[in-house]
């Protein structure tokens, strides 16, 4: 006797703990076998772009925090970025300096989330996002010291930072760096070898470097593919070209592959600062810049690499105090396209670490 | 062998459990339990004058049963509500309501007649910031030209209306003056802190003085 079954259909989300946000997928099953995936945008779409319109250059500012809202720096600097690009601004050094550091230390607040979220999803439910959270508190205690606020930063200006660090910023920093290698040691030890989690993620999601570059991917799942490819290295920004760090790459560009780059980038990310702390110079933190920024007529595309891929922002100024057009290439909302042909074929509890190995943040997707 | 890693993984959960410094402690919020020694410092006494002259609160906190409200640690920058706002600094230029992102400052003026040739100062009748809506940015304090706006340091203005979320001028000039340092580094590195200084005058606050009335008749002539 054969049992016959048919296609079931669930909506994961909009409301659902491990979407990340509110984000929802139309899977069809067929038994526990994922055969088709379609997935649904715009519950948190808040037209940060046509916002963008009515407002001026440093009023923007604001908007990019709530974008990504896991590494509001990173969205900072490449709007910021833009802003320079267009309007012709020169960032003195210390700023570049400042904003280098708060960047990577954003990078590292960030990937301990990712870390955290994904062994949640695999059912490690919060010991270990317990210790990564231990870990991204001093980060925004850091941030505190800088400007005031923990998540939503609004901490660069076009032209540089806002407010000079205050004293007591560096003696902390120092500390935080020197303890915060052990502190991913024994995360890596807590779960790198863990039989569990390598059988749950070895394997999983696979997906290779052909397709992640004709996706477009970028970030820490194009590494993991094994693609080096770092808008750190392959076009340097700030002072990114006088530092000297590696780029971290994956072997199969699976769901494990992609927790190990993000480990490694992390230290990457301390070997940056150290090299930042003993190097910033002093002198003026700000350019002079007026109240409304006109910039001139043109365009202007710049992008960082946030902890999430490339990051860019693209405006077009018609002379005004406003933005004509301000467009985000979001990395988040590009890496989730290739999520039909990753997850095909594999079960409902893989379908939730593989989107959780993307790392994705939906204010970000939406905008 | 299969299942060493699992056996590492607890260990580093044991350690972490009892080991000094990676214990995981919580902020006690918003009330701390506190023990006799520290109940009498409180009261700028010992202990055993404490326990002779309250002998049932001593013993009440010997066992861990009396608690104290407490802040949150806080960086002196935090930008929270409670904006101090020195209306003798404020020109009524509204500077801070044209900058604000969302448009939550509202301002209403009249000329006050005294200084007109000078460059006169505005009356300020309204100056209203809707607290419900602001996201705490701090541009309209990054805006104000006479360092009259400062932000606060507070977070806990839970209110029942939103209408009553709406700061007034009067409110704001009843408010504690313990302005952040967000953005302002003329009060930085004073050995202040919003929480535990007393307040701040308003001669002390800014980064310049406004010009006299003698020293804008002298700009006015070189012009």
């Amino acid at each position: 006797m054969t049992v016959k079954t048919e296609p079931v259909t669930i909506n994961l989300g909009p409301q659902h703990p491990s979407t990340h946000g509110v984000f929802r997928l139309r899977v069809t099953f067929d038994g526990e076998v994922i055969v088709d995936v379609e997935p649904v945008l715009g519950y948190l779409h808040r037209g940060s772009e046509k916002l963008a319109e009515g407002r001026t250059y440093v009023q923007i500012v604001t908007l990019t925090d709530r974008m990504d809202y896991i590494a509001s720096m990173s969205n900072n600097l490449a709007y910021v970025r833009a802003v320079e690009k267009i309007a012709g601004i020169e960032v003195p050094e210390r700023a570049q300096y400042i904003r280098v550091i708060s960047a990577e230390l954003q990078r590292i607040a960030s990937h301990l989330m990712a870390t955290g979220f994904l062994l949640n999803d695999l059912g490690a439910l919060a010991t270990p996002l317990m210790y990564c959270f231990r870990e991204r508190e001093r980060i925004l205690d850091l941030f505190e010291m800088l400007c005031g606020a923990r998540i939503t930063l609004s901490y660069m200006r076009p032209g540089g930072v806002f407010q000079d660090t205050p004293p007591e910023f560096w003696p902390a920093l120092e500390e935080f760096i020197g303890n915060m290698p052990t502190y991913i040691d024994e995360l890596e030890r807590l779960i790198s070898g863990n039989e569990i989690v390598l059988t749950r993620t070895r394997g999983v999601g696979l997906l290779n470097d052909v397709d992640a570059v004709d996706y477009s991917i970028s970030g820490p799942m194009l590494r993991a593919a094994g693609v080096e490819w770092d808008l750190r290295k392959a076009d340097p920004y700030e002072i990114y070209d006088r530092l000297d760090f590696d780029i971290p790459i994956g072997a199969l560009g699976d769901t494990f592959d992609r927790y190990i780059v993000r480990i490694q980038e992390m230290r990457e990310s301390i070997r940056i600062i150290r090299q930042c702390i003993d190097a910033t110079p002093s002198g003026p933190i700000r350019a002079e810049t007026p109240f409304f920024i006109r910039p001139p007529e043109g365009d202007a595309y710049a992008a960082v690499e946030s902890p999430k891929g490339e990051l860019g922002f693209y405006l077009v100024s018609d002379g005004g105090i406003s933005p004509y057009r301000c467009h985000v290439r979001a990395p988040s909302f590009i890496n989730i396209t290739p999520l039909r042909e990753m997850l095909l074929g594999w079960k409902m509890s893989d379908l939730i670490i593989i989107f959780g190995s993307i790392d994705i943040v939906l204010g970000e997707v939406d905008r | 062998m299969y299942g060493t890693g699992l056996l590492k993984g607890l260990s580093i959960t044991m350690k972490n459990l009892v080991k000094p410094g990676r214990m995981f402690t919580l902020n006690q919020y918003p009330d701390r339990k506190i023990g006799l020694i520290g109940l009498a410092k409180m009261q700028n006494t010992n202990a055993l004058a404490f326990a002779v002259k309250k002998p049932g609160t001593a013993v009440k906190a010997l066992v861990g049963m009396v608690s104290v409200p407490d802040r949150m640690p806080q960086h002196g920058r935090f930008r929270g509500e409670e904006f101090s706002w020195y209306e003798q600094r404020c020109t009524g230029c509204a500077s801070c309501a044209k900058y604000c992102p969302l448009g939550i400052i509202r301002i209403v003026t009249h000329p006050s007649e005294q200084q007109i040739p000078e460059g006169d100062k505005y009356f300020i009748d309204v100056f209203d910031i809707d607290i419900g809506r602001c996201m705490f940015c701090g541009l309209c304090v990054e805006a104000c030209p006479y360092d009259a706006l400062h932000m606060g340091s507070g977070f806990e203005e839970g209110k029942y209306r939103r209408h009553d979320l709406v700061i007034n001028k009067q409110m704001l000039n009843e408010s504690p003056k313990r302005p952040s340092l967000w953005f302002r580094p003329q009060i930085e590195g004073k050995d202040y802190h919003p929480h535990s200084h007393e307040e701040i005058e308003w001669q002390n606050a800014g980064r310049h003085e406004r010009p006299t009335v003698e020293q804008q008749q002298e700009r006015w002539t070189e012009r």
